[in-house]
């Protein structure tokens, strides 16, 4: 069945992300698609349901919603604190909003970009094939109080489902394969590169985050000009005044700027999460072994309906905690399975 | 055409980050790069290999992305190498259906303010300028950085002006921007390095019209010089005033 959610309040760069949209790199438009990929997936596990669906996808600051019919729904990416109807909910986990419930989300308690997913989907209409908001692009828009988002028809049943996600919300380690104009840079400034703790700047959006040091900027041997090159996002361009610039899924499809190497797309989702301040590292590794990295990872992400688990309930988080029969054996909190 | 091609860098394969590779035709723009590049992602795309997701091309190269687990990069490299292998690239055709499109444009006044600045780099007056750039029927080599927008060359040789190092802030849709023997026609508002000398109002991507895209790698353009009154009439029209002519 079909159903719908209404906005009644939208934090600023709330928009509806699926996988992006393929096949216009030759007409200048970049795939785009969800900063977090892999909270896509997350999401698609929690409902039973394709990565492919759209979802929400919030920068920083979740909002209000209110089912007009009966939802599945599930949150992933950055957490953020949930209600339904003012009773807390658990991230990373799937829920019932029912008809007329309201579902609040407030800001990220870490991490840069959370999800609201829906059974079916949410079906806004396509561009180009997806139904990626591309700001940059100047395809579809921010959503805003009011707008309603269809949902398309749920083949899948349950909720009260939680997955433990990895942790990918504070910042780490990326890994990074040599790519273009690796080359360029001496082996001195790779090394510096590694060895340098880098912040995710505060600039950052869907289209790339800066990396702020406090070293001096990182340069190429001789020529800065190399001739325009495609663009893919992870690539980690270097700007005039030597500041690394990671390119990230609203990236431009091709620039002139020598890249010192590209992040594996298995990492992006912990450098994309990492909220503006978090630590960041880079480390160099072999291509044989991140072509392996990202073959294991795309298992990994495929086999996700597998490591969901029934929600066990925070007594902590259940308002109505002595109306629950506590001592029969009965399982309770079924009341959130659709 | 002979000397050219062997002038020009045996074509090259490297990796682009984990999943993508990328053909070069040469370390530098050159005409018979730009036509490989062109006609070997047309070959590209013509023979679809599975595992394949999206092919495209820059100036001189032409770019593959592909599913690692459908294809592993010897595999995909002893292909890229055996259709290298099959012709003389730089000698290729031109893309067929191409166009020329003529597209009005303002040079200077405040609405292109740094044409006086490009134009003395170049070592021209402002009247030399305007008519060197008008007469100058420019090719799509690629479109990128934004969506449909091109690089338009080559330009005459005293237009190998380099970019600013210091950027234009903000260069607003649809402005006509000049350095290193190109042009740049601008599909979004943007920081750039590339010298504002004219204005045109053509909107080059429509994501809800049937044409999203209004013009190809290969097609050929001219800018007409007209006044801001005239630019001011043309807003209205979704094509700014551009008009093609079939060229194949």
């Amino acid at each position: 069945m079909s159903g719908s959610l209404t906005i009644l309040r939208a934090g600023p760069g709330m928009t509806v992300q699926d996988l992006g949209r393929p096949g216009w790199l030759e007409y200048g438009v970049s795939r785009g698609g969800a900063a977090d990929r892999l909270a896509l997936a997350e999401g698609a596990a929690l409902l039973g349901q394709g990565a492919d669906l759209a979802a929400v996808e919030m920068a920083g600051m979740g909002g209000e919603f209110q089912a007009d019919s009966d939802l599945r729904i599930a949150l992933t990416g950055a957490p953020m604190r949930a209600s339904i109807d003012g009773t807390a909910v658990a991230w990373n986990a799937s829920h019932l909003l029912p008809a007329g419930a309201r579902l609040a989300i407030g800001a990220a308690q870490s991490g840069s970009y959370g999800y609201l997913h829906a059974g079916g989907g949410f079906q806004t209409p396509e561009h180009l094939g997806a139904r990626s908001a591309h700001l940059a692009a100047g395809i579809g828009a921010a959503l805003a109080q009011g707008d309603v988002l269809e949902t398309g028809p749920d083949g899948g049943q349950g909720t009260g489902l939680g997955l433990t996600p990895e942790n990918r919300f504070e910042g780490g380690t990326v890994r990074v394969v040599a790519s273009l104009q690796t080359a360029l840079f001496p082996q001195a400034e790779l090394e510096r590169f590694e060895g340098t703790a880098f912040r995710r700047g505060a600039r950052g959006n869907r289209m790339g985050v800066p990396l702020e040091s406090d070293g001096e900027g990182f340069r190429p041997d001789g020529a800065r000009t190399v001739v325009s090159e495609v663009i893919v996002p992870g690539d980690i361009q270097v700007t005039g005044d030597g500041t690394p610039y990671v390119l990230l899924s609203e990236c431009q499809t091709t620039g002139g700027y020598p890249r010192i190497g590209t992040v594996l797309p298995c990492d992006l989702p912990l450098l994309a999460q990492a909220a503006a301040g978090a630590e960041l590292h880079f480390r160099f590794i072999p291509l044989e072994e991140a072509v392996e990295l990202e073959r294991a990872e795309a298992e990994r992400r495929e086999g996700l309906r597998g490591r969901v688990h029934p929600l066990i309930r925070d007594p902590r988080s259940m308002s109505n905690l002595l109306s629950y029969q506590l001592i029969s054996g009965a399982i309770a909190g079924e009341e959130d399975v659709l | 055409m002979a000397r050219e091609s062997a002038a020009a860098a045996a074509p090259g394969i490297r990796t682009v980050g984990v999943d993508g590779m990328l053909v070069s035709f040469g370390s530098r723009l050159s005409e018979p790069a730009n036509r490989a590049a062109l006609a070997f992602r047309a070959a590209l795309a013509a023979e679809s290999w599975d595992g394949v997701e999206e092919v495209s091309t820059s100036l001189v190269s032409a770019y593959v992305r592909f599913d690692l687990r459908h294809l592993d990069h010897a595999g995909l490299r002893a292909r890229l190498e055996a259709l290298l292998a099959q012709r003389d690239w730089y000698a290729a055709a031109l893309p067929g259906q191409r166009r020329l499109w003529r597209i009005p444009a303002v040079f200077g006044t405040e609405l292109a303010p740094q044409l006086p600045q490009a134009a003395a780099a170049a070592g021209m007056s402002e009247a030399e300028a305007v008519a060197s750039l008008s007469a100058a029927r420019v090719r799509v080599q690629t479109i990128g950085f934004a969506p449909g927008q091109p690089y338009l060359g080559e330009l005459p040789e005293a237009w190998d002006i380099p970019r600013q190092s210091q950027l234009t802030t903000r260069i607003p849709e649809g402005a006509l921007a000049v350095a290193i023997r190109q042009l740049v026609l601008f599909s979004v508002a943007t920081p750039t390095g590339w010298m504002h000398a004219g204005q045109t109002a053509v909107r080059l991507f429509r994501p809800d019209a049937e044409e999203p895209f209004l013009l190809r790698p290969g097609d050929e353009v001219q800018f007409s010089a007209i006044t801001p009154e005239e630019l001011q009439g043309l807003r209205r029209d979704p094509l700014g005033g551009a008009r093609a002519e079939d060229l194949s």
